[in-house]
């Protein structure tokens, strides 16, 4: 579906934003999208219910790992030819710091395009970049294998 | 059948009246409409009910990776509670997904986790997501988590600017 997919309207923030808002859990945590000269960085604006630790508090990790995981989608989508989602095969992220109630940012670089597979690195931070709350890496199928799969 | 599983012996420390504190007490947990289903001794099981607001691909309805990694993230951590003899706090110090296939639109996504090791200071588990049977799960997950997490820190302690995970293990 190419339309989904609009290649020409995802190079604008607002095209981006409005595409991440076309995704409903992106949407239900608060994900923002910050395009910086030609650099694009996910940003997560606080909120209560991404708390997962009341008591520090501190975001829960799935949020976090969801943030991140957006950023990788997103960077591929800006870098790799295609008309439809990459899909995510594995992840793993590690959590370096607790991260706390204030606002989250991501980046993702995509280590190695393979035909079909892409090794992608994200890292998000808050307050400074050179001190991450978590990083991602995890490898994303391209293109669908079987387009009936879904 | 005759072997009934043993309660976790977090059952006794937090009472019944304080059980639904599992979910509710986190947020996130309650903003996803999680379900506490069992939690035995070294496991919990938890179910995610279908929500269009979770979804992450509007062109099939199929719920977000991020939706999912939030279901497993949050059951293994309460499959470490059914593991501790004594209440700490518990934080994700690393979580690997695997996602083996898209969740069927529609139907509820539930996760088991399994706690398999405790340490002193870190406990290590793995989790299955599934709709109907763990034989044919949508993800599966291991990870390790830190014990102790909020050792050393005060309540609100990032609200005023200590955040290390690193000032948090090693304490006790």
């Amino acid at each position: 579906m190419t339309t989904f997919l609009d290649r020409e309207k995802l190079r604008t923030e607002a095209g981006l934003q409005a595409f991440v808002n076309s995704i409903p859990y992106a949407k239900f945590i608060g994900i923002e999208v910050r395009k910086v000269g030609g650099e694009l960085t996910c940003v997560l604006p606080f909120k209560d219910d991404n708390v997962g630790n009341p008591m520090l508090p501190a975001l829960h990790g799935g949020v976090v790992s969801a943030l991140l995981e957006t950023a990788a989608i997103l960077q591929l989508i800006g870098e790799v030819e295609s008309d439809h989602l990459p899909k995510p095969v594995n992840i793993n992220i590690d959590y370096l710091r607790s991260a706390k109630p204030v606002e989250t940012y991501a980046r993702a670089f995509i280590t190695k395009q393979g035909r079909r597979v892409a090794n992608v690195h994200a890292e998000a931070w808050q307050e400074t970049r050179d001190r991450p709350v978590a990083a991602l890496h995890g490898h994303f199928l391209l293109a669908p294998r079987n387009r009936s799969d879904g | 059948m005759n072997n009934t599983p043993e309660p976790p012996p977090l059952k006794n420390l937090l009472g019944d009246e304080n059980e639904h504190l599992l979910i509710d007490g986190v947020p996130h947990a309650l903003a996803l409409g999680l379900k506490l289903i069992e939690m035995t001794r070294d496991n919990a099981t938890v179910k995610l009910p279908y929500d269009p607001r979770f979804v992450g691909n509007p062109e099939t309805g199929v719920i977000h990776g991020g939706a999912v990694t939030s279901l497993l993230d949050n059951v293994s951590g309460l499959a470490v509670f059914a593991a501790m003899e004594e209440l700490t706090s518990i934080a994700t110090l690393d979580l690997r997904i695997d996602y083996m296939r898209a969740a069927t639109p529609g139907k509820d996504v539930i996760a088991h986790a399994h706690c398999y090791k405790v340490t002193r200071t870190i406990a290590f588990v793995r989790g299955t997501a599934y709709e109907t049977t763990p034989d044919d799960p949508v993800a599966t997950c291991t990870g390790a988590f830190m014990l102790g997490s909020n050792a050393g820190r005060k309540l609100g302690a990032n609200t005023t600017g200590q955040g290390d995970l690193g000032d948090a293990g090693g304490g006790k």
